[in-house]
């Protein structure tokens, strides 16, 4: 291809950008551009799949039927939201293999949340409350990020996502209107999640040097401390609400990057239980391919 | 073998009666059949469906990106073809 072709395909790529266009999977775009799709969006499918774990840690100590199967939907949910983002991954020329082998090698990342422990039931409302609506702050922009197949991931996962929200924000309201001790279950849960969740949107603009040129690209359209805020912002009335008081707001980054890193409380646990989730799997796997390939 | 070797199947939803059926995403499944239960549990577990088809990808013909201009350029010209193309009196109703 010629130098000339080249810069005719930039201009192109640039054109549809400005103009608030999306971007298609044959569409040509610039190496730079694809890997940081790549890398974002495997991130965030690799985070809704090993997020499967820590809420899945309570299905079979569900206090109600009820409980119960609101869990096995929203933990199923999960599932589909990770399967909706892999296939947004590979339209962009990566295949479903090497996502998950660079899951287990740690070549690439999911959401630093997914590594602390899940110690009580109220952790479930926690969760559903707290993160899945730092979640849900950060996705709702992403439903117009400038790569057409990430964006529709994410308007099928909104859509999703506030019922994990509001089933988590009534599990804990359900606990506060109980005994002093579930009230006190619901505090402790909050205190250990609130920071974490913070830390959900990344590090601070001043130490996020990718932050200028993805919103160059339309992939993000807010900065990490922009979201940050907001979230703050609507989780104080939530709080106050509830009945619950939301710790400070001053974030130990040495922590973050420890555990992105790999050093956190469940990283090794995480990654061991789906490799075994993937391995256990091989036989249903084979019987399946085996069966498509017999005459029939 | 992993379900990377699986084909990639392309789903489409027919949301209610009296609506086309849209692309709505993909998955990979080792045959039809599976590819087709696969689609019911990623893409309609909120009853957004009342149909759902499934074609494998590589037996897809697209247009390229890159014949764009060429491709649809004849219509482009051919304003005529649209109703707002032509005057009619304001006093001539039902047109």
């Amino acid at each position: 291809m010629t130098a000339a072709a080249d810069e005719d395909l930039a201009a192109g790529f640039d054109a549809t950008i400005a103009a608030g266009d999306r971007i298609e999977p044959r569409d040509w775009m610039p190496e730079g551009y694809r890997k940081t799709l790549v890398r974002q969006i495997a991130q965030h499918a690799h985070s809704e799949i090993i997020g499967m774990q820590p809420e899945g840690n309570w299905i079979t100590r569900a206090p109600s039927l009820r409980r119960k199967a609101i869990l096995l939907a929203k933990v199923q949910d999960e599932a589909g939201h990770g399967l909706y983002l892999y296939s947004a991954c590979e339209t962009l020329g990566v295949s479903r293999r090497d996502l998950m082998e660079q899951l287990i090698s740690g070549a690439q990342k999911y959401s630093s949340i997914f590594n602390y422990p899940t110690l009580s039931y109220a952790d479930v409302g926690t969760i559903g409350w707290l993160v899945d609506g730092a979640a849900i702050c950060n996705q709702v922009p992403l439903c117009r990020t400038s790569y057409g197949p990430y964006g529709r991931a994410m308007i099928r996962i909104c859509k999703e996502e506030s019922f994990h929200q509001r089933q988590g924000y009534e599990l804990l309201a359900t606990m506060m209107r109980g005994t002093d001790e579930q009230r006190a279950m619901v505090q402790e849960s909050v205190d250990r999640f609130w920071k974490p969740a913070l830390m959900m949107f990344g590090p601070p603009d001043a130490d996020s040097p990718n932050t200028q040129q993805s919103m160059d690209w339309g992939i993000k359209r807010h900065t990490n401390d922009e979201l940050r805020a907001r979230f703050i912002e609507m989780s104080a009335p939530q709080a106050a609400a509830l009945g619950v008081t939301l710790p400070g707001n001053d974030l130990d980054w040495d922590e973050f990057w420890r555990i992105v890193k790999g050093g956190g409380p469940c990283n090794a646990q995480r990654i061991a239980h789906r490799k075994k989730a993937h391995d256990d799997g091989a036989w249903v796997r084979e019987a399946a391919t085996a069966y498509a390939r017999s005459p029939r | 073998m992993t379900n990377s070797d699986w084909p990639l199947y392309e789903v489409f939803v027919r949301s209610k009666r009296g609506l086309n059926h849209v692309h709505v995403g993909s998955l990979h499944a080792p045959d039809d059949a599976m590819a087709l239960r696969h689609a019911r549990d990623v893409y309609t577990r909120r009853s957004e469906g009342v149909s759902i088809w499934v074609v494998r990808s590589d037996t897809i013909t697209a247009s390229s990106p890159g014949e764009k201009d060429p491709l649809f350029a004849p219509s482009g010209d051919k304003v005529y073809r649209h109703p707002t193309f032509y005057d009619i009196p304001d006093n001539v109703p039902h047109m």
